[in-house]
Protein backbone atom coordinates (compact mmCIF):
# COMPACT_ATOMS: atom_id res chain seq x y z
CA UNK A 1 0.00 0.00 0.00
CA UNK A 2 2.81 2.40 0.90
CA UNK A 3 4.44 1.76 -2.46
CA UNK A 4 1.24 2.84 -4.23
CA UNK A 5 1.00 6.03 -2.17
CA UNK A 6 4.62 6.93 -2.90
CA UNK A 7 4.20 6.06 -6.57
CA UNK A 8 1.15 8.33 -6.78
CA UNK A 9 3.10 11.16 -5.10
CA UNK A 10 6.09 10.67 -7.43
CA UNK A 11 3.88 10.73 -10.55
CA UNK A 12 1.35 13.40 -9.52
CA UNK A 13 3.67 15.78 -7.67
CA UNK A 14 6.54 15.19 -10.10
CA UNK A 15 4.46 15.83 -13.22
CA UNK A 16 2.64 18.77 -11.61
CA UNK A 17 5.99 20.26 -10.57
CA UNK A 18 7.50 19.86 -14.04
CA UNK A 19 4.45 21.47 -15.64
CA UNK A 20 4.75 24.45 -13.27
CA UNK A 21 8.50 24.78 -14.00
CA UNK A 22 7.87 24.43 -17.73
CA UNK A 23 5.23 27.17 -17.55
CA UNK A 24 7.71 29.40 -15.70
CA UNK A 25 10.46 28.71 -18.26
CA UNK A 26 8.19 29.59 -21.17
CA UNK A 27 7.52 33.00 -19.62
CA UNK A 28 11.29 33.63 -19.47
CA UNK A 29 11.88 32.92 -23.16
CA UNK A 30 14.51 30.98 -25.11
CA UNK A 31 18.14 31.00 -23.87
CA UNK A 32 20.68 32.15 -26.48
CA UNK A 33 23.67 33.21 -24.34
CA UNK A 34 25.31 30.37 -22.35
CA UNK A 35 28.08 32.41 -20.66
CA UNK A 36 28.27 32.00 -16.83
CA UNK A 37 27.12 35.56 -16.15
CA UNK A 38 24.17 35.22 -18.54
CA UNK A 39 23.20 31.87 -16.96
CA UNK A 40 23.45 33.40 -13.47
CA UNK A 41 21.24 36.26 -14.57
CA UNK A 42 18.82 33.70 -16.04
CA UNK A 43 18.67 31.76 -12.74
CA UNK A 44 18.03 35.04 -10.89
CA UNK A 45 15.16 35.86 -13.24
CA UNK A 46 13.78 32.30 -12.88
CA UNK A 47 13.87 32.60 -9.06
CA UNK A 48 11.51 35.58 -9.27
CA UNK A 49 8.77 33.64 -11.07
CA UNK A 50 6.07 32.34 -8.72
CA UNK A 51 5.30 29.25 -10.79
CA UNK A 52 8.94 28.24 -10.40
CA UNK A 53 8.64 27.98 -6.61
CA UNK A 54 5.32 26.11 -6.76
CA UNK A 55 6.97 23.68 -9.17
CA UNK A 56 10.00 23.27 -6.90
CA UNK A 57 7.70 22.56 -3.90
CA UNK A 58 5.90 19.81 -5.86
CA UNK A 59 9.19 18.37 -7.10
CA UNK A 60 10.61 18.31 -3.56
CA UNK A 61 7.62 16.26 -2.43
CA UNK A 62 8.16 13.91 -5.38
CA UNK A 63 11.88 13.65 -4.53
CA UNK A 64 11.33 12.52 -0.93
CA UNK A 65 8.68 10.07 -2.12
CA UNK A 66 11.27 8.71 -4.57
CA UNK A 67 13.80 8.31 -1.74
CA UNK A 68 11.20 6.46 0.34
CA UNK A 69 10.39 4.12 -2.56
CA UNK A 70 14.09 3.54 -3.31
CA UNK A 71 14.56 2.41 0.28
CA UNK A 72 11.95 -0.31 -0.31
CA UNK A 73 12.50 -1.41 -3.93
CA UNK A 74 15.35 -1.75 -6.47
CA UNK A 75 16.26 1.12 -8.78
CA UNK A 76 15.46 -1.04 -11.83
CA UNK A 77 11.88 -1.34 -10.57
CA UNK A 78 11.33 2.17 -9.21
CA UNK A 79 12.59 4.11 -12.26
CA UNK A 80 10.40 2.28 -14.83
CA UNK A 81 7.19 2.47 -12.79
CA UNK A 82 7.60 6.22 -12.37
CA UNK A 83 7.25 6.45 -16.17
CA UNK A 84 3.51 6.57 -15.60
CA UNK A 85 4.25 10.28 -15.62
CA UNK A 86 4.70 10.12 -19.43
CA UNK A 87 0.97 9.77 -19.92
CA UNK A 88 0.23 12.28 -17.18
CA UNK A 89 2.79 14.70 -18.69
CA UNK A 90 1.36 14.55 -22.22
CA UNK A 91 -2.18 15.10 -20.96
CA UNK A 92 -1.05 17.89 -18.62
CA UNK A 93 0.95 19.61 -21.39
CA UNK A 94 -2.14 19.59 -23.61
CA UNK A 95 -4.50 20.83 -20.92
CA UNK A 96 -2.37 23.33 -19.00
CA UNK A 97 0.46 24.41 -21.34
CA UNK A 98 -1.71 24.27 -24.49
CA UNK A 99 1.01 22.44 -26.39
CA UNK A 100 -0.35 21.03 -29.65
CA UNK A 101 0.61 17.37 -29.60
CA UNK A 102 0.30 15.73 -33.02
CA UNK A 103 -0.65 12.13 -33.77
CA UNK A 104 2.98 11.08 -34.29
CA UNK A 105 4.08 12.41 -30.92
CA UNK A 106 1.10 10.77 -29.19
CA UNK A 107 2.11 7.51 -30.91
CA UNK A 108 5.67 7.95 -29.61
CA UNK A 109 4.39 8.53 -26.08
CA UNK A 110 2.21 5.42 -26.39
CA UNK A 111 5.14 3.26 -27.60
CA UNK A 112 7.31 4.59 -24.76
CA UNK A 113 4.57 3.63 -22.29
CA UNK A 114 4.31 0.09 -23.76
CA UNK A 115 8.08 -0.31 -23.41
CA UNK A 116 7.95 0.93 -19.85
CA UNK A 117 5.18 -1.57 -19.08
CA UNK A 118 7.33 -4.44 -20.44
CA UNK A 119 10.20 -3.31 -18.22
CA UNK A 120 7.84 -3.26 -15.27
CA UNK A 121 6.58 -6.78 -16.09
CA UNK A 122 10.18 -8.04 -16.27
CA UNK A 123 10.38 -7.70 -12.50
CA UNK A 124 8.20 -10.80 -12.04
CA UNK B 1 7.27 29.88 -36.91
CA UNK B 2 11.01 30.63 -37.21
CA UNK B 3 13.74 28.58 -35.49
CA UNK B 4 16.93 29.96 -33.96
CA UNK B 5 20.12 28.59 -35.66
CA UNK B 6 20.98 25.01 -34.70
CA UNK B 7 17.79 24.48 -32.70
CA UNK B 8 17.78 20.71 -33.27
CA UNK B 9 21.52 20.30 -32.51
CA UNK B 10 21.23 22.37 -29.34
CA UNK B 11 18.22 20.31 -28.26
CA UNK B 12 20.02 16.97 -28.83
CA UNK B 13 23.09 18.12 -26.85
CA UNK B 14 20.95 19.05 -23.85
CA UNK B 15 18.96 15.81 -24.12
CA UNK B 16 22.31 13.97 -23.88
CA UNK B 17 23.06 15.74 -20.58
CA UNK B 18 19.55 14.84 -19.37
CA UNK B 19 19.84 11.11 -20.19
CA UNK B 20 23.27 10.84 -18.53
CA UNK B 21 22.80 12.76 -15.30
CA UNK B 22 19.28 11.62 -14.35
CA UNK B 23 19.99 7.84 -14.33
CA UNK B 24 23.36 8.29 -12.61
CA UNK B 25 21.64 10.38 -9.95
CA UNK B 26 18.91 7.76 -9.45
CA UNK B 27 21.42 4.90 -9.21
CA UNK B 28 23.44 6.82 -6.59
CA UNK B 29 20.26 7.64 -4.62
CA UNK B 30 19.21 3.99 -4.81
CA UNK B 31 22.58 2.83 -3.50
CA UNK B 32 22.41 5.40 -0.70
CA UNK B 33 18.85 4.54 0.34
CA UNK B 34 19.55 0.81 0.29
CA UNK B 35 22.35 1.36 2.81
CA UNK B 36 20.11 3.59 4.96
CA UNK B 37 17.09 1.26 4.89
CA UNK B 38 13.35 1.96 4.98
CA UNK B 39 11.18 3.12 7.88
CA UNK B 40 9.40 0.39 9.85
CA UNK B 41 7.03 2.21 12.21
CA UNK B 42 6.90 5.64 10.54
CA UNK B 43 7.20 7.35 13.93
CA UNK B 44 8.52 10.95 14.03
CA UNK B 45 11.75 10.00 15.86
CA UNK B 46 12.50 7.22 13.38
CA UNK B 47 11.78 9.49 10.40
CA UNK B 48 14.05 12.16 11.90
CA UNK B 49 16.86 9.62 12.26
CA UNK B 50 16.40 8.51 8.63
CA UNK B 51 16.39 12.16 7.51
CA UNK B 52 19.68 12.76 9.33
CA UNK B 53 21.21 9.66 7.73
CA UNK B 54 19.97 10.78 4.30
CA UNK B 55 21.65 14.19 4.60
CA UNK B 56 24.93 12.71 5.89
CA UNK B 57 25.20 10.10 3.12
CA UNK B 58 27.84 10.72 0.45
CA UNK B 59 25.93 8.70 -2.15
CA UNK B 60 22.81 10.79 -1.58
CA UNK B 61 24.73 14.07 -2.05
CA UNK B 62 26.42 12.75 -5.19
CA UNK B 63 23.02 11.66 -6.47
CA UNK B 64 21.57 15.10 -5.67
CA UNK B 65 24.49 16.77 -7.51
CA UNK B 66 23.79 14.65 -10.61
CA UNK B 67 20.07 15.39 -10.42
CA UNK B 68 20.80 19.12 -10.07
CA UNK B 69 22.95 18.97 -13.22
CA UNK B 70 20.05 17.16 -14.90
CA UNK B 71 17.59 19.76 -13.61
CA UNK B 72 19.61 22.71 -14.97
CA UNK B 73 19.88 21.04 -18.41
CA UNK B 74 16.15 20.26 -18.26
CA UNK B 75 15.22 23.85 -17.35
CA UNK B 76 17.33 25.26 -20.15
CA UNK B 77 15.95 22.95 -22.83
CA UNK B 78 12.38 23.78 -21.75
CA UNK B 79 12.95 27.43 -22.64
CA UNK B 80 12.73 26.52 -26.34
CA UNK B 81 11.33 22.97 -26.60
CA UNK B 82 7.91 21.59 -25.63
CA UNK B 83 7.53 19.73 -22.36
CA UNK B 84 5.68 16.94 -24.20
CA UNK B 85 8.73 16.60 -26.52
CA UNK B 86 11.42 16.71 -23.84
CA UNK B 87 9.76 14.33 -21.40
CA UNK B 88 9.37 11.30 -23.74
CA UNK B 89 12.78 11.98 -25.34
CA UNK B 90 14.35 11.60 -21.90
CA UNK B 91 13.12 7.97 -21.91
CA UNK B 92 16.63 6.98 -23.08
CA UNK B 93 17.36 7.24 -19.36
CA UNK B 94 16.00 3.71 -19.03
CA UNK B 95 18.78 2.32 -21.20
CA UNK B 96 21.37 4.16 -19.11
CA UNK B 97 19.70 3.04 -15.85
CA UNK B 98 19.84 -0.60 -16.99
CA UNK B 99 23.49 -0.30 -18.03
CA UNK B 100 24.47 1.46 -14.79
CA UNK B 101 22.43 -1.01 -12.74
CA UNK B 102 24.31 -3.83 -14.48
CA UNK B 103 27.77 -2.27 -14.07
CA UNK B 104 27.58 -0.46 -10.75
CA UNK B 105 24.95 -2.34 -8.73
CA UNK B 106 25.29 -5.82 -10.24
CA UNK B 107 21.56 -5.99 -11.06
CA UNK B 108 20.36 -8.72 -13.40
CA UNK B 109 18.64 -7.37 -16.53
CA UNK B 110 16.62 -10.09 -18.26
CA UNK B 111 15.51 -10.37 -21.91
CA UNK B 112 12.03 -8.94 -21.27
CA UNK B 113 13.57 -5.84 -19.69
CA UNK B 114 15.96 -5.33 -22.61
CA UNK B 115 12.96 -5.73 -24.95
CA UNK B 116 11.07 -3.11 -22.99
CA UNK B 117 14.05 -0.78 -23.22
CA UNK B 118 14.25 -1.34 -27.00
CA UNK B 119 10.55 -0.47 -27.31
CA UNK B 120 11.15 2.68 -25.26
CA UNK B 121 13.98 3.67 -27.62
CA UNK B 122 11.62 3.13 -30.58
CA UNK B 123 9.12 5.46 -28.94
CA UNK B 124 11.88 8.00 -28.42
CA UNK B 125 12.83 7.69 -32.11
CA UNK B 126 9.24 8.42 -33.13
CA UNK B 127 9.04 11.42 -30.79
CA UNK B 128 12.45 12.64 -32.03
CA UNK B 129 11.06 13.02 -35.54
CA UNK B 130 8.49 15.60 -34.48
CA UNK B 131 9.22 19.32 -34.26
CA UNK B 132 10.63 20.38 -30.86
CA UNK B 133 8.28 23.34 -30.61
CA UNK B 134 4.57 23.46 -31.40
CA UNK B 135 3.67 26.72 -29.67
CA UNK B 136 4.58 30.27 -30.65
CA UNK B 137 7.53 31.97 -28.92
CA UNK B 138 6.58 34.34 -26.08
Amino acid sequence: MLEFIFLFLIVAAGTGGELCVSHAMKTLGEVHDFSPSALLEFVWRAARVGWMWIGIAFMTLAFFSLLAMLSMENVSFVVPVTALSYAAGAIGATLFLREKIGTQRWLGVLVVCIGVTLVWLSRR
Amino acid sequence: MKDSPGLHLKTYIFLLFIVLFAPLGNVLLGKGMKSIGSARDWEPQELLNILVRIFTSGYIWLGIACLLAFFVAYMLVLTWADYSYVQPASAFSYLVVAVLGLWLLGEKVNLLRWTGIAVICLGVFIVGHTHPRTTEKT
